[in-house]
């Protein structure tokens, strides 16, 4: 009886161990074709113009060459771009604090029609980008707002999905802690900034890195409010390089090249908190 | 000290419902407006050219051959699409749930990467990808014997192609939220019909996808509203074109809004688009809750 048995477990452990590997397998072959884009970008990126159009087309590049990138600079106007794009990112970082005062205001405090008022935050989710974009460019053009920086970035100011996630976290926040110091004579904005801001750090780390990634790849608005190059984003340059220089791939890979890695870094080394961030928000 | 936290809570949520105002519910009531006018340019410069045309845009709308393909566009995208990011969310979340090396968690990463990536620069790498002539997916055809395909100058291959990409980059957010719900379900469940017998296969149909009835639900009703709303990588890619092949009702919104300055005809678009999403939206969640019944 013992050894049969013993056989039938070695032989299921062999079995689960085979269904490891052939998941793990299968997983290997389709991410690699995920990351196939970025591997072909990176590569092409470093090739010449005369190497890019080649057939067969070289893998690694024969002519190593940082000229393409060197163009974004000197052809384009890469360096306002990416300014621009670091303002916008830097303003939607104010959006990001008024939606922690929101979710702190919607948590923590009882006023009248706060429930009301919290669902209509809640509601303006459900309209589509398409319903809202003419009325804004049209209320933006009647204060004279559009083609300004701040007719780009301030409505994108507020998300009511963080500020639904700003609540959900701040409410499991202890009242205690909030009463002492309010015996301490603090006001309720330094209780706000120096108690529970601090105590909110898990959920403001996670959504400091989406507003960054947001404000990074911001491209329709933009595009929308800025008639003038001085004001494009890295986004709607690089719209304007694939038109100027639709042949020249090359090019226009360095180009996605330098929006796309340093969001990759910035992604492979926060992961861990993005993905965690859906387990905070309670969708299970 | 009274008179602060009193007023507290107002200073708090002000600035957001004060933007949340202007930028979000002030806009439908000018949308409704506008859609009921002829706003253009000269409207755009002096409101006094305005006039009150009625359903006028409404009735055109409906009746106008390239809204009516981008209609049919969309569908095609969300009928094709729809089901594609679910079953390979899923599938791909079931894999890496299933893992026992940590190595798995290194696929979280790879399958999510495309997500955060900007989607001019993606569609910058995929229109190169696609380029019938040096492109890289006709290399590898044309290498391994098969003819070359004409990914974005034929209309339905161009609808498929630009599907491709946007399965690509969706996967990602639909697999993280399957992923964490896997790991909401107690491990119980399996102990016990594992004790009982139960294949690989029986635990998935009878104890995984039944746990998962509510992720699945909301993966597939807000990616229903996404595809609804497809937008970025026909605007990117193909501008609408091949002979409006690939045009979707958003994309004819935009262009007749800011290409073409017709602002009331955009305006009753995107209202037709928003009833059109409700009303799927309303379809889908009595369908839903009907199934949940039997």
């Amino acid at each position: 009886m013992q050894p049969s048995n013993s056989n039938a477990a070695r032989s299921a452990s062999s079995g689960v161990r085979l269904q490891q590997w052939l998941v793990g397998l299968t997983l290997t072959v389709f991410g690699v074709a995920m990351i196939v884009p970025f591997v072909w970008m990176m590569l092409s990126a470093f090739k010449t113009e005369g190497e890019i159009k080649q057939i067969p087309p070289t893998l690694w590049p024969e002519t190593f060459t940082f000229d393409n990138f060197h163009r974004l600079f000197t052809e384009m106007d890469f360096t306002t771009y990416l300014v621009n794009t670091l303002l916008i990112t830097l303003f939607s970082f104010v959006g990001l604090l008024l939606n922690a005062m929101a979710g702190f205001g919607f948590a923590k405090y009882r006023f009248k029609g706060r429930d009301k008022l919290f669902l209509l935050v809640l509601a303006t989710m459900m309209i589509p980008g398409q319903v809202t974009m003419i009325p804004v460019y049209l209320i933006l053009n009647s204060v004279n707002l559009t083609n300004t920086m701040i007719g780009i970035v301030l409505p994108g100011f507020i998300s009511a999905f963080g500020i639904f996630l700003f609540r959900q976290f701040m409410s499991a926040l202890p009242d205690e802690i909030m009463e002492a110091t309010r015996l301490d004579g603090a006001s309720e904005y330094k209780l706000f900034l120096q108690i529970i801001l601090p105590m909110s750090k898990p959920i403001l780390a996670v959504q400091a890195i989406l507003t960054f990634i947001g404000g990074w790849n911001s491209f329709l608005w933009p595009l929308i409010i800025a008639n003038d190059e001085k004001l494009y984003t890295l986004s709607v340059g690089l719209q304007l390089l694939k038109g100027q220089h639709g042949t020249n791939y090359a090019l226009q890979m360095a180009g996605a090249a330098f929006m796309v890695v340093p969001i990759m870094i910035l992604f492979v080394f926060a992961q861990k908190h993005i993905i965690e961030n859906y387990n905070i928000s309670g969708i299970k | 000290m009274k008179g602060t936290s009193k007023y507290a809570p107002y200073v708090f949520i002000g600035p957001t419902l004060i933007l949340l105002t202007v930028f979000s519910l002030l806009p439908i009531l000018v949308a409704v407006y506008i859609s009921l006018t002829d706003m253009d340019l000269a409207g755009l410069a002096d409101y006094s050219n305005i006039s009150f045309v009625g359903f006028r845009n409404y009735a055109d709308i409906l009746s106008d051959p390239i809204f009516l393909v981008s209609l049919r566009n969309t569908l095609f995208y969300v009928i094709i699409g729809v089901p594609l990011v679910i079953v390979c969310s899923l599938a791909v979340a079931l894999m890496i749930n299933f893992g026992r090396n940590r190595a798995f968690k290194i696929f979280r990463v790879v399958y999510y990467l495309p997500s955060v990536t900007n989607v001019v620069a993606v569609a910058v790498v995929w229109s190169y990808l696609y380029n019938p002539g040096i492109g890289l997916f006709n290399y590898i055809l044309t290498s391994i014997g098969f003819d070359r395909v004409p990914w974005l100058t034929e209309p339905t291959i161009a609808k498929l192609s630009l599907i491709l990409l946007a399965l690509w980059r969706g996967i990602g957010l639909n697999m993280i939220i399957f992923i964490a719900a896997l790991q909401g379900i107690s491990r119980s469940y399996y102990e016990a019909a594992q004790l009982d017998g139960a294949s690989n296969w029986q635990q998935l149909t009878r104890i995984t996808i039944p746990m998962l009835r509510y992720a699945i639900v909301f993966v597939s009703i807000t990616t229903m509203i996404g595809w609804l709303q497809f937008f970025e990588e026909p605007f990117v890619m193909t501008q609408g074109g091949p002979l409006n092949g690939t045009v979707s009702a958003s994309l004819f919104i935009y262009q007749n809004g800011f290409q073409y300055s017709h602002f009331g005809y955009a305006a009753a678009g995107s209202f037709v688009l928003f009833f059109i999403i409700i009303a799927i939206t309303l379809l889908q969640l009595k369908l839903q809750r009907k199934q949940a019944e039997e």
